[in-house]
């Protein structure tokens, strides 16, 4: 019997140092609406996601700042391959227990590329329903991960979003199993990307299970906080809340693998594609992760 | 083919009200009919007024009797503080089913029906998307009475649009309405001295201002555009922000657990939560407004300046409200003018006397409500819109009772501005 004939997985190598050129994009749909996108209103401080420059370049320069520069001291290599424009889906192995590495891919996208972009990270719904947090969360750029959300970014605004598709499974997974990558979803990544005719680029980050490493998840705490997971940290929970930012001083390093193309229409709809590419990516990003570790003399120093 | 007999339920309604006065102005439009329980609250020139029950059962023979082509529903309720949740269901899910089942059969001469539905099709939640497109469900069954009901009248106008492909089916949802002149819960809440939120939430909202309701409506009635489109203005704001614009503080009085009991606590001290608003207090939602743009629409106004333009009557609303006289329907005075033989100049009306004009110069009172309240700075700000025999009472006024000088002074150079522009002395 024969295959049905497959959209090939193009997997295309990008000069460094020289943005991905946008495709030119054929029209997919009758109405692209992409024109009639909301205009910016110079008065406002927030966006329509709610995201708040004010609040956002406030921690940027105090807490953030400490951390990347004098804390992990991240060490940046393959920026060049975050597309300078057009949307780009970034996508990451996920750890800690209030995971650090999100916060320190956008400050590494602020501080080392050469168009420093803002970066949209997406986060559980679970966010959204809790009080404190619901208000915090996308004043900092953190958007819900609904398919809608990442496609209207990727492709409508095209802009750069950060995925995990570990989920929480990453970032609750226990110290013992650091740097084994959990499953990656559904794939729900990959489509979007391919929907929206985006590259993804597989982002490994190195550092951030030392930083916070998890020794225990604490039900019955979690149970009667309604968080996702409490975990057991060296500074939490008997440190109070604050604890959670008690990192310990491991050295991060960021490596931002080459981007992925996908060129041709309706390649989103092969889910036996979407799925090869899912694995794909994971593969890459495992490989990343074992080969930076392999090279690490000392957690601490690198 | 363009609408040229139309029929608006809801008459009575804010929109069906001004609806009826923006499509009167327009020439090609045969006749306006409108119909409702309740007696129109605005002044109509030409358009006819029939009162109907609640049910709008006998609305088949006024469709057939008046060759109506295009029907116009506006008279969906979606505040369930404005009335009781029986009374909605009545008006919502049975007034709905019968004025599709006036305008269906083989034989109907209704070509277009146009339905005002609401973005509580969405209801807000906490998986939501952060803007709804027209082609989305709501994740979640619906919890509140009225959402129930618009999902059941929207129900409804599907199946009648799936069964009556010879009609062209329009459905326009819209976000809250923000306006001087139209009343909603969240209108109220804002104008509390300060916003009340729930502890720890800071929802994301999308407005509509009234004139762009109005427009929407008559831009579908005018137009052929199947479907559904979701009719919010640009930008969509937090609640902390559209505080921020109104000048005034939130205040977080709405606990995040028990939230439903505590707004049952603050209901009985008179502060009004709608059960249908406490999830969008919570969660907020956004709308995606394109495929109405793209249809041809343009907004007059942004979320933004539909949040300024309540903070501007809001302000202002005290100081101006005796201008405004309420109008009143009756039903003998509107007949003899469309109808009785001795009306010589047409439809045109008497012009309607000012309140303020006829009440200036004899009343012992303040001319304007509160004056006695008002700062200095606010009075020489209302100066400008006042009429000079509106003017010159205030000046008698304040010349007998408070003797401000700069308050003086600001009136008699509005005066002479007024005079010297040609302003005829009033009597």
């Amino acid at each position: 019997m024969a295959d049905p004939p497959r959209t090939p997985l193009s997997v295309r190598e990008q000069p460094p140092g020289k943005g991905a050129p946008a495709p030119a994009l054929p029209a997919r749909r009758q109405d692209d609406l992409r024109r009639y996108l909301p205009g910016v209103e110079p008065e406002r401080q927030l966006t329509d996601w709610g995201r708040s420059e004010r609040v956002e370049s406030l921690l940027d320069r105090t807490l953030v700042e400490f951390y990347y520069r004098y804390w992990f001291r991240a060490e940046v290599e393959g920026i060049e391959n975050v597309p300078a424009g057009g949307g780009a889906l970034l996508v990451s192995n996920h750890s800690g227990a209030l995971p650090p590495d999100a916060v320190m891919i956008g400050k590494a996208l602020r501080e080392e590329h050469p168009h420093p972009r803002p970066l949209n990270i997406t986060v559980e719904h679970f966010f959204k329903g809790y009080p404190g947090l619901s208000m915090l969360i996308p004043k900092i750029g953190c958007v819900a991960a609904h398919p809608a959300n990442v496609h209207r970014l990727l492709y409508d605004e095209q802009q750069l979003v950060l995925v995990f598709p570990e989920g929480r499974k990453g970032s609750e997974k226990l110290y013992k199993d650091r740097y084994q990558l959990r499953r990656f979803g559904r794939g729900g990544f990959v489509e979007a990307a391919m929907r929206a005719q985006v590259p993804i680029v597989p982002v490994c980050v190195v550092g951030a299970e030392e930083a916070q490493p998890i020794f225990a998840q604490l039900k019955l705490l979690k149970k009667l906080t309604g968080l996702l997971y409490v975990p057991l940290t060296p500074t939490f929970p008997h440190l109070g809340p604050l604890g959670m930012l008690g990192y310990l001083p491991a050295k991060f390093k960021l490596r931002f693998l080459e981007p992925i193309h996908f060129d041709d229409e309706g390649m989103h709809e092969d889910k036996g594609l979407v799925q090869t590419t899912a694995h794909e990516v994971r593969a890459r990003i495992q490989d990343g992760l074992f080969d930076m570790v392999s090279k690490r003399e000392s957690v601490w120093f690198g | 083919m363009p609408s040229q007999r139309i029929l608006i339920t809801g008459l009575s309604t804010y929109w069906g009200g001004r609806l009826a006065q923006a499509l009167e102005a327009d020439p090609s439009i045969d006749a306006i009919i409108g119909v409702d329980n309740e007696e129109p609250s605005v002044e109509l020139e030409r358009t006819e007024y029939v009162k109907v029950g609640t049910q709008h059962a006998l609305l088949r023979r006024v469709v057939d009797a008046a060759e109506i082509d295009t029907v116009v529903d506006t008279r969906l309720v979606v505040d369930s503080a404005t009335t009781s949740s029986r009374k909605a269901h009545e008006n919502n899910v049975i007034g709905t089913m019968n004025i599709l089942a006036a305008c269906s059969g083989a034989d109907s001469t209704v070509r277009k029906v146009v339905f005002k539905s609401s973005s509580y099709f969405y209801g807000s939640g906490q998986d939501d998307p952060a803007f709804f497109d027209e082609s989305m469900g709501r994740p979640h069954p619906p919890r509140t009475p009225i959402e129930r009901d618009i999902l059941e009248a929207e129900a409804s106008v599907a199946e009648f649009a799936d069964t009556s492909p010879s009609v062209n089916v329009t459905v326009l949802r819209f976000a809250n309405v923000l306006g001087p002149r139209v009343r909603t819960s969240h209108i109220e809440l804002f104008s509390l001295p300060a916003v009340p939120m729930i502890l720890g939430f800071d929802p994301r909202y999308q407005f509509v201002h009234e004139d762009d309701v109005v427009h929407a409506l008559e831009h579908a009635t005018q137009r052929q555009l199947p479907g559904v489109y979701n009719v919010a203005a640009d930008g969509v704001l937090a609640l902390t922000e559209v505080a921020g614009l109104l000048g005034k503080p939130y205040a977080p009085i709405l606990p995040p657990w028990g939230t439903g009991i505590a707004a049952g606590v603050m209901r009985r001290i008179g502060l009004n939560f709608p059960s249908e608003m406490l999830a969008q207090l919570r969660f907020g939602r956004g709308l995606d407004n394109r495929r109405y743009k793209a249809a041809g629409f343009e907004y007059g106004y942004t979320s933004r300046e539909a949040v300024l333009a309540l903070a501007e009557h809001l302000r202002l609303h005290p100081l101006l409200r005796s201008s405004a006289e309420p109008y009143r329907y009756e039903r003998e005075v509107e007949e003899f003018l469309r109808w009785s033989p001795n009306v010589r100049n047409g439809t045109r009306r008497p012009a309607p006397v000012s309140g303020q004009a006829r009440g200036a110069g004899l009343t012992a009172g303040p001319p304007v409500d509160h004056y006695d309240d008002l700062r200095p700075d606010e009075i020489i700000s209302l100066i400008s819109s006042l009429e000079p025999e509106a003017l010159r009472a205030l000046r008698e006024y304040e010349n007998g009772h408070h003797g401000r000088a700069a308050v003086i002074e600001a009136i008699d150079s509005a005066v002479a501005r007024s005079q010297a522009s040609g302003g005829a002395p009033g009597a």
